[in-house]
């Protein structure tokens, strides 16, 4: 553990010979084509699909009324805690009446896929149009266009986390500051899109799919197929690319296994890049109303939070769940003693909010970085100074908060002090203070974050009060083959990560041998036993956690092996340099291959030996895992184009103990990047109709390498007790830290132009505004 | 995203592209490099009957110089261009515009001539070819044409070509001794349609001051526009701070740019006369010899 390595999925993927669900072709496969909503709100009056059923080579053309009986409802499993939750019909062809653009209407099926889109555009849909409210702050209005009009209202659910007294302290403060901070709505953008292939095979159906989540997959396709679950069996082949979008079971992917059922062929369906953009969830769509005080030492006092989560029409998996999670890490790095956040979530007229990257807590994070640095400004402290005088101190772990949550670990301390060390920050306040007198506006951002993730401790986040009807716990088995080559079957579903690399080093360092003799094996629900899939930075901290356990139950078969066949006692057999040896006689030992062969081939064991060498775990750990870490952008700003320069960014994470640090760089370099996309270019933007404007990469703006910095990354190693690794997660980290640094660098930038406050994201024409609203409340007033 | 049905043709000549033109007409679409037309038909929203591929046309590729002049093939890539040392040389406008066209693989495919055709007013070609008073020319299977480039742009994606014409060629003259060039302009991301955008031509008399100057406009109306006031204010001028600035204000008083979700009417306006203020000063500069500047902020200023 702790070695850097290349990954080994690289030569395959890098050489174009990974296999994605679209590079799989099965014979007699029909393509499958959506008949797509493009109005936000409308009664379906009629289809008409008689044109498209003439077209060349089609076959079949189905809607929501060939589904009644046959499908079930689109599954929510997940809500906030003992909350109600408003849930709207949701089917996967949707019947007489569609909330959002994008929702499917009708599915064609042809022997090629211009065929199918051919035919899908020749699907006559009439279509009445209905009110629309596309905003969610305009769906809380009174009189707002209802998007379910049965609800009689758009408010799905209320719910509220807190702790501590509120009042008093508001009352301690010394300074109160309301700012309403906007996390504007993204996509995930996955370079591979969405893409699922069913083959009918007897009484069962096979299923190739784009997923995070196997075998969720096979319990919730089948649910709404009214099938045993044993009757699918999902695969996932190279996945590129998920960040949360994938965790999500889509009506989609139901429909090629029904169809491949009805119709006895292949039926393959690939999202294109607009599909993906315009139905394919979005996240984050959060309008947070914040009241923070504090004294004018800096200590805060008091945080209050109403979250306005934009919901989108109709719930997906995790759709309600998401925002809740906010409320979980709104108090950051820091001891605030009364926090209280109030969350309502709001449907609009469009498309489904879930699960990316992050999923919550990065607008948790945003909230917070950004109103510390509110706070230091008012009260003109430096932004580090104030962050130190509010940190959870390192004794203080494990943490209990006000609002509930147990931190498992953490040194904010330390990680700010090797980011400090990386930064100059006097040398930058020198800088920045001569390039001002040119005319010239740099600022610093900084993101000192804590999250919580590795989704999976049930007595947390189990079944109880929020609707969820499994438990994230996460499975491994361990097999050392007669050859002594080790194969490990995980649960969890790699998009791109490199668990290939990640789950073979730590099982290998486990069981005392090579890397390359470890074989891993996901994402095939006949292969795998059982599993919760890759989401929420839990492959390494749970499903990690369960291969090095299981690992661990095969070194203990192992030197009871050694122990039979050396003569010893298996308590003085040791593991060490790959050999298992006796202890006091080092020339008395046996390689994990000479064990693997008298584990399987021998006639000299005693009678209850059971032959073999495997073992299997199932992890459930005791509490979430809690990484953070010190983040710093600093940016020069074009005050007259109002273009944004990301000068450096420095990032020091903290995520417990590393298994490979190059992927562990790799995981940081993406969140990173994510996070200055959301800050300087990504939106997903509706007109007021609800029409989606974004809905191409020509408008929907990823960021390039042309735009960004070299990143500079270092950690600090802080081990989580609630895992025999001491890992936490990575995955999300640079997503949450990211975009906080970025407004914080940016508003330190302008503030001498009279900038106090800039959301996100910070288009040149935003920087442009606030500079001139900047300079209007600067001016002395004319009366 | 896959096109709606079309025929496809691929004449080997000329004769025979302009043939299958006058045919087909309103209904013929030409594939030059196809970096915007492709997407247009996998988004459906060209949906020609016919599509007319120029790419075996040989003869219409190729950069020289005659008499002079530089004439450049319809067909030419715009790598070609990008990396031809000739127009490095003498057209150095030419080659600053190619360094913001979009990415090294689109320039690759991408044609000049599909470019200038194309007639998108957010695109560098038609701009700095306004710039350097261009002429394209057309030909169809009943006659051949001269277009001056003041002539050929009518709004967005729309030209005065015919719709049996094909464009075959550039031709631009030699740029005067003394004239310093500036191609400006800023996107939001490398490679992006610019919000905004200015190509800039100033000679200078042996004084230093204003000979002759052409402004030409980026993504600051339906087609690329000549400041003329602009530049009318410049000539006999000594190329100072407040001339610039004058200028610039001049430049964007009778532009109204269009307004979408990357930036607003009004953004681009004012950024119009940021890029206008940056190329004058650049090519005053380079007019008078002077050395580069350090590149700061990544736009020349």
């Amino acid at each position: 553990m702790g070695r850097p390595s290349r990954r080994r999925e690289d030569p395959r993927l890098l050489r174009g010979e990974g296999r994605y669900v679209d590079d799989i072709d099965l014979r007699h496969q029909l393509h499958a084509s959506f008949v797509r909503s493009p109005h936000a709100h409308a009664r379906v009056i009629s289809i008409d699909a008689s044109a498209a059923l003439e077209r060349p080579g089609v076959r079949a053309v189905f809607t929501g009324a060939d589904l009644v009986g046959e499908i079930g409802q689109a599954p929510m499993v997940w809500h906030p805690k003992d909350t109600e939750v408003l849930v709207p019909d949701s089917w996967p062809l949707l019947r007489d009446r569609v909330a959002c653009v994008g929702a499917a209407v009708a599915l064609v099926l042809a022997d090629r896929r211009y065929e199918a889109e051919d035919a899908a555009e020749a699907v006559e849909v009439g279509y009445e149009l209905l009110p629309v409210s596309a905003h969610p702050l305009e769906a809380l209005a009174d009189d707002a266009p209802l998007v379910h009009p049965e609800f009689g209202t758009n408010v799905c659910f209320e719910t509220s986390m807190g702790g501590g007294d509120l009042d008093a302290g508001f009352a301690e403060a010394d300074v109160i500051l309301e700012r309403t901070i906007v996390n504007h709505r993204i996509a995930a953008v996955p370079i591979e899109p969405r893409g699922a292939l069913a083959e009918p095979r007897g009484d069962r159906v096979a299923l190739w799919t784009s997923t995070q989540n196997p075998h969720l997959a096979r319990t919730y396709i089948t649910r709404q197929l009214g099938w045993d679950e044993d009757r699918l069996r999902v695969i996932v082949p190279d996945v590129g690319g998920g960040f949360g979008c994938k965790a999500n079971v889509y009506g989609e992917e139901t429909l090629v296994c029904w169809c491949a059922a009805k119709l006895g062929r292949p039926v393959k369906w690939i999202e294109s890049r607009s599909e993906n953009l315009i139905s394919t969830n979005h996240g984050r769509a959060q309008t947070d109303e914040v009241r923070i005080g504090a004294r004018s030492d800096g200590t805060i006092t008091a945080l209050q939070i109403r979250v306005i989560a934009d919901l989108g029409a109709y719930h997906l998996m995790f759709t309600p769940f998401i925002p809740a999670t906010t409320a979980v890490v709104a108090s950051g790095c820091y001891a605030i003693p009364a926090l209280r956040t109030d969350t309502v979530g709001v449907f609009t007229n469009t498309f489904s909010i879930d699960a990316i990257r992050g999923a919550g807590r990065p607008e948790g994070a945003h909230i917070i970085e950004l109103m510390i640095e509110q706070v230091a400004a008012e009260l003109e402290l430096d932004p580090v100074e104030i962050r130190r005088r509010n940190f959870i101190p390192k004794e203080d772990f494990p943490a209990q908060m006000p609002h509930g949550p147990v931190y498992d670990s953490g040194d904010y301390h330390g990680s700010l002090d090797v980011l400090l060390e990386h930064l100059d920050l006097e040398g930058f306040r020198r800088d920045q203070a001569e390039a001002r007198e040119r005319g010239v506006y740099r600022g610093v951002g900084f993101a000192t974050y804590m999250e919580a993730c590795g989704i999976a401790p049930s007595k947390i986040a189990g079944p109880s009060g929020n609707g969820l009807d499994f438990s994230m716990w996460e499975s491994a088995v361990v097999r050392v083959g007669t050859d002594g080559a080790v194969t490990v079957q995980t649960g969890v579903c790699p998009a791109g990560q490199g668990h290939e690399t990640t789950f073979a080093q730590l099982v290998a360092d486990r069981v005392g041998t090579d890397p390359s003799r470890v074989k891993v094996v996901w994402g095939d629900t006949d292969a795998i036993p059982n599993g919760m899939g890759t989401a929420g930075s839990r492959s390494i901290a749970v499903g990690g956690e369960a291969a090095a356990l299981a690992a661990d139950r095969v070194v203990a078969k192992a030197r009871q092996i050694v122990a039979e066949v050396l003569e010893a006692s298996p308590e003085d057999v040791e593991l060490a340099d790959g050999r298992f040896a006796v202890r006091g006689s080092p020339d008395r030992s046996m390689t994990l291959t000479e064990v693997a062969r008298a584990a399987y081939i021998t006639d000299e064991m005693p009678e209850e030996f059971e032959p073999g060498l495997e073992a299997s775990c199932f992890f459930d750990p005791p509490g979430f895992v809690h990484p953070f870490g010190a983040h710093a952008a600093i940016v020069e700003v074009d005050t007259e184009t109002g273009r944004i320069e990301i000068l450096r960014y420095v990032a020091v994470d903290d995520c417990g103990k590393v298994i490979n640090p190059t992927l562990a760089a790799g995981q940081v370099h993406g969140g990173i990047v994510q996070a200055i996309g959301q800050a300087l270019l990504e939106k997903i933007e509706f007109g007021p109709d609800g029409q989606p404007l974004t809905t191409s990469l020509l408008d929907y703006a990823l960021p390039t390498a042309a735009e960004l910095p070299d990143l500079e990354l270092d950690r600090t190693e802080t081990p989580s007790p609630v895992n025999s690794l001491g890992a936490k997660g990575i995955g999300e980290a640079g997503t949450i830290a990211g975009t906080p640094a970025m407004v914080n660098a940016v508003t330190d930038a302008l503030r001498p132009l009279g900038v106090e406050f800039i959301n996100m994201p910070l288009s040149p024409q935003a920087v442009l505004e606030a500079l001139r609203d900047g300079a209007r409340d600067a001016a002395p007033s004319a009366s | 995203m896959k096109p709606p049905v079309f025929d496809y043709h691929d004449p080997e000549t000329v004769e025979e592209a302009l043939d299958l033109l006058a045919e087909h007409g309103d209904e013929g679409k030409l594939l030059a490099g196809g970096q915007s037309l492709v997407p247009l038909l996998n988004f459906r929203l060209a949906r020609p009957e016919n599509l007319i591929d120029l790419n075996r046309l040989g003869s219409l590729t190729g950069i020289r110089r005659e008499h002079g002049s530089l004439q450049i093939g319809a067909m030419t890539r715009q790598s070609t261009m990008e990396h031809s040392a000739l127009v490095a040389e003498n057209w150095p406008l030419l080659t600053e515009a190619l360094s913001y066209v979009a990415h090294a693989q689109i320039r690759n495919r991408g044609t000049i001539g599909g470019s200038v055709a194309h007639a998108d007013p957010a695109a560098e070609l038609p701009v700095a070819f306004s710039a350097l008073d261009s002429r394209v020319r057309v030909r169809s299977a009943r006659a051949e044409r001269t277009i001056e480039i003041s002539d050929l742009f009518v709004t967005h994606l729309t030209t005065t070509l015919e719709p049996d014409e094909l464009l075959v060629g550039i031709e631009v003259d030699p740029v005067p001794e003394r004239t310093g060039h500036a191609f400006v302009e800023f996107a939001r991301r490398h490679g992006d349609f610019a919000l905004g955008g200015a190509a800039v031509l100033l000679t200078l008399d042996s004084s230093g001051s204003c000979e002759r100057a052409a402004i030409a406009l980026l993504g600051a109306a339906p087609i690329p526009v000549r400041a003329t006031d602009a530049e009318q204010a410049l000539v006999g001028a000594a190329i100072d701070e407040k001339a610039i600035a004058a200028a610039a204000d001049a430049a964007i008083a009778d532009i109204s740019p269009t307004g979408d979700i990357h930036g607003s009417a009004e953004y681009r306006r004012d950024l119009c006369r940021v890029m206008v203020r940056r190329a004058i000063a650049a090519a005053n500069r380079r007019a008078k010899g002077e050395p580069e500047p350090e590149s700061s902020n990544g736009v020349i200023d």
